[in-house]
């Protein structure tokens, strides 16, 4: 099949940045829309221009590399599926697609379609975690944690951190991530000694990056690629509120 | 003259570990901040590393070319993680993995390293559960276990088929909290391009920034390399698109030496080849063959027909009675779960036969109908549900109602940078941790292993054994004034200069592709002299053409995608002639080496235990020069030799 791309180029964060239009030809719909690009790039570069710049690393869906904008939808909008994990079998020929980056004022542009989402790394080491050193716990099997609760705490740390939730969120507000990972701790009886301090400390950093806030738009959840449902978010309000009892100073 | 000794304890091998950190010095916990450690990589032996030394006091300067330390490709790692706990009560022991670890590595291993990979196993699954890595549990609130390949007792511990990500985010959450407290400093996007070797020891490295292209001189008293394995030297593999030996072959350049590079993994449950634009190979979990039946049709007919395109018939109107399941009659004992080295050489057999069934006859089935009608549909999506559902986002099939399209493919590198028993390379001060190093594993490593070597590594070795050195040179100047780093920086520059002065007409990726099509055919699953020698020949021919006529367009100082991986292609053009040379001098077949002229009557690997029992390491003479060979001889005192049998 042949399909007609626009794609958002900006050389860096002071240029304004413009569409471009490329034609990909020959495409099979076995290929993942990363291998379209690929090839789209292959003729780019053996031609002396510069190809197209995104992020990618390890096409499985898993690294949370990858991720832009495709005709307006986060990772071009197939249930649960990351841009590298689409296959151009959802797309016919002479299609034209739209490519632009996540747009985000937390997320400024580096080029082209890769941004800067290292606010995401600030917000987890603002509290992210078991304070636990190593070689100090005890036993595995020491603490029993009921089935449900570890199930409930890996789908919140199913999130790959990608950013689509907030590329996809009206507000661009990271509360899905950050509810994924109060959640995720929150849930299982290790996280509990720190829990409210974790959810305070994590909040407050996520508010003082350019992240909005959650006006229930849903958009997040209906975009996350590894189904982070919408609970994580009331998980976090249920804490923060409680946490005002719970911690001092 | 570089000799390799491996400065592992005599004695007892359960005592000693105990023995040697006793024995070796240990730095005052008012005097660890006065040392500065580069950690090069966030994996799981990186981040762990950078972790534990943080927490113990160290300053450690951490980077990773990735946008964030959360997305090193330990992520990608699916099935689990082993450990001795014996929690099922079958009967496992710290003795019974380190034995399986011996075996499964076709007695090619370092013993005293195995043993004590062994012994810490049970501590990374205590310290992964206090960080709340969420791994599957059992209604009663206790840990549950799998089955993996090369081992008849369950110990592998897993979280879905997500392991990695989960062990990996335990480990970025450890890491996220010593930056939070000032003791790690993160360098995100920053590639190591050089060591740096002062005086005869690892005293800092060169680095570029890329984003703003900037190239950097770092200095410290020690630096740790965890930059992973070099299975895109056959551009095809299960590894991310960023995975690259430039770390560890430019450290190879400096001295460092280059150990039984020819053990590569091929890794038997891939997602088949489906066209000449394929890109990288997805890796379906091994824990798939607890419950999947690998098999081919018995009669050619029904297997793949180049001419149409498509199989003769399709699987599921095969009748039972005209499949093989080959692994089942050929190994009755461990059926579907021989470990990964036999597996994937008994796949190509059957395809070499003209049995296979998927895109050029590369390919066989992995089928869950016996499965499902066993444990029922539910109990099956339990347990693969979001494999099964990769799978069919890949492939548009569901292997719930069509059998799952399987083939070997390049997964994991044994081989890597020589390490003595505290995992310092022979350039004092250099260590090299995780799948970057060439221990533990042998000729073959088993499922659910290298999870558990990274964060043995990174947890509970490295920070005890680096101590060692530190507090044997003391403190030093950390300036980066020195011709060491001048020398280093002209040449870095030089060679980032020459890449971007050629102009050619071919993209890099081409020239990636041509060196795995090599690869893999010469050097991949079955090895000859013959094609080892041509192998030999063709490599210089594509390396001279690369510098010739490769196209890296754009410049130095911004965002340059192009320039970083025509660095890596150009250093596995490289180093995919050391990689050769080794195949072609280890006479012998073992593990992941199959040598075609070195075989059983049935076909299995014949190891050559008088000729070759020694660790092979490569020391750089100059590009496209003969490198010299230093062995280290391997005993056994614990486990003896055998030839493996999984019948």
């Amino acid at each position: 099949m042949n399909l007609t791309l626009h794609v958002w180029r900006q050389k860096g964060p002071s240029d304004a940045g413009r569409f471009e239009t490329y034609q990909a030809t020959d495409i099979s719909e076995h290929m993942s829309f990363l291998e379209m690009l690929d090839i789209v790039n292959d003729k780019l570069e053996a031609a002396g221009k510069e190809p197209v710049v995104f992020e990618h690393d390890c096409r499985e869906g898993i690294c949370g590399s990858c991720g832009f904008m495709v005709n307006g939808k986060a990772h071009g909008g197939q249930h649960r599926t990351t841009v590298c994990q689409l296959h151009m079998r959802s797309f016919s020929d002479g299609d034209e697609l739209t490519l632009e980056p996540w747009r985000a004022k937390a997320f400024p542009v580096i080029k082209d379609l890769m941004v800067d989402r290292s606010a995401l790394d600030r917000i987890i080491q603002a509290g992210g975690y078991v304070s636990v050193r190593t070689g100090s716990p005890q036993d595995a099997n020491a603490i029993a944690v009921p089935k449900e609760a570890a199930d409930e705490a890996f789908d919140a740390a199913a999130c790959i951190g990608c950013g689509a939730c907030v590329a996809s969120c009206p507000n661009a507000a990271a509360m899905l991530f950050t509810g994924a990972k109060i959640t995720h701790l929150g849930v299982l009886p290790q996280g509990q000694p720190e829990r409210y301090r974790r959810v305070q400390a994590m909040v407050y950093q996520m508010d003082s990056e350019d992240f909005g806030y959650c006006s229930n738009a849903g958009e997040c959840e209906a975009y996350c690629p590894k189904g982070i449902r919408l609970d994580v978010i009331a998980h976090m309000n249920g804490d923060m509120f409680k946490a005002q009892f719970k911690t001092r100073g | 003259m570089t000799t390799l000794e491996s400065k592992a304890p005599t004695g007892d091998i359960q005592t000693a570990w105990d023995r040697h950190r006793f024995d070796i010095k240990v730095v005052n916990p008012a005097n660890k901040r006065k040392y500065t450690v580069i950690v090069v990589g966030t994996g799981l032996a990186g981040a762990s590393a950078s972790a534990t030394l943080g927490e113990l006091g160290y300053n450690v300067l951490n980077f990773c070319f990735q946008d964030s330390p959360r997305r090193a490709h330990s992520i990608a790692a699916q099935g689990g993680i082993n450990a001795a706990k014996n929690y099922q009560g079958d009967g496992d022991s710290v003795f019974r993995l380190f034995y399986d670890t011996i075996k499964g590595g076709d007695f090619r291993s370092r013993e005293e390293n195995v043993y004590r990979l062994a012994q810490v196993s049970n501590n990374i699954i205590d310290q992964a559960v206090a960080q709340g890595v969420p791994f599957a549990r059992e209604y009663g609130g206790h840990l549950g276990n799998r089955s993996f390949g090369g081992a008849l007792v369950s110990r592998t511990f897993y979280a879905q088929g997500q392991t990695g990500q989960q062990l990996l985010l335990g480990a970025y959450q450890a890491l996220s909290r010593q930056i939070h407290d000032g003791k790690v400093k993160i360098f995100a996007r920053t590639e190591m391009l050089d060591l740096v070797v002062q005086d005869g020891h690892a005293r800092g490295i060169m680095t570029r920034n890329l984003v703003t292209g900037k190239l950097e001189r770092w200095a410290a008293d020690a630096v740790v390399l965890a930059t992973g394995g070099y299975a895109n030297v056959f551009f095809l593999s299960t590894n991310a698109k960023g995975c690259n030996v430039t770390a560890t072959w430019r450290a190879s350049k400096r001295g460092a030496v280059f150990a039984n590079p020819c053990y590569t993994q091929i890794h038997p449950t891939c997602i088949p080849v489906s066209g000449g634009y394929q890109s990288k190979l997805t890796l379906m979990s091994e824990s798939l063959r607890n419950d999947g039946r690998v098999w081919v049709p018995k009669n050619a007919k029904d297997a793949w027909d180049e001419t149409k395109g498509q199989v003769g018939r399709r699987p599921t109107e095969i009748p039972e009675a005209e499949r093989d399941y080959y692994l089942e009659r050929r190994y009755p004992t461990f059926g579907n779960l021989v470990p990964r080295d036999v597996a994937s050489r008994a796949a190509k057999k059957t395809c070499d036969d003209k049995r296979g069934i998927a895109f050029e006859g590369r390919g066989v089935y992995l089928d869950f109908a016996d499965a499902i009608g066993r444990l029922g549909k539910a109990e099956v999506g339990e347990r693969y549900g979001n494999l099964f559902e990769m799978y069919e986002r890949i492939t548009g099939d569901s292997p719930y109602e069509t059998p799952m399209r399987i083939y070997p493919a390049p997964h994991y590198a044994m081989g890597g940078l020589w390490v003595d028993y505290n995992l310092q390379s022979n350039v004092p001060g250099l260590f090299v941790i995780g799948e970057a190093n060439f221990s533990d594993h042998g000729a073959n490593r088993l499922g659910a292993s290298a999870l558990m070597q990274g964060l043995s590594d990174g947890y509970f070795v490295l920070p005890y054994t680096i101590g060692n050195y530190l507090a044997q040179v003391g403190v030093r100047t950390k300036s980066t004034d020195a011709d060491a780093f001048k020398e280093s920086e002209g040449q870095v520059t030089a060679r980032v200069d020459k890449l971007l002065a050629v102009k050619g007409k071919r993209s890099v990726d081409s020239f990636h592709r041509e060196l795995g099509l090599l690869m893999w055919e010469h050097c991949g699953m079955a090895r000859t002299r013959e094609g080892l020698t041509t192998l030999l020949q063709e490599i210089p021919r594509v390396r001279a053409e690369f510098w010739e006529n490769v196209s890296v367009p754009g410049s130095q100082g911004e965002v340059n995608q192009v320039l970083e991986r025509a660095g890596r292609v150009a250093d596995f053009l490289e180093f995919a002639e050391v990689l050769a040379l080794d195949a072609l001098e280890r006479e012998e077949s073992c593990g992941g080496h199959f040598r075609e002229e070195h075989q059983t009557a049935e076909g299995e690997a014949k190891r050559d235990d008088e000729g070759f029992s020694y660790v092979a390491g490569w020391e750089f003479t100059g590009v496209g020069k003969r490198p010299n060979l230093l062995k280290e001889p391997l005993s056994f005192r614990y486990v003896k030799p055998s030839q493996r049998s999984y019948k």
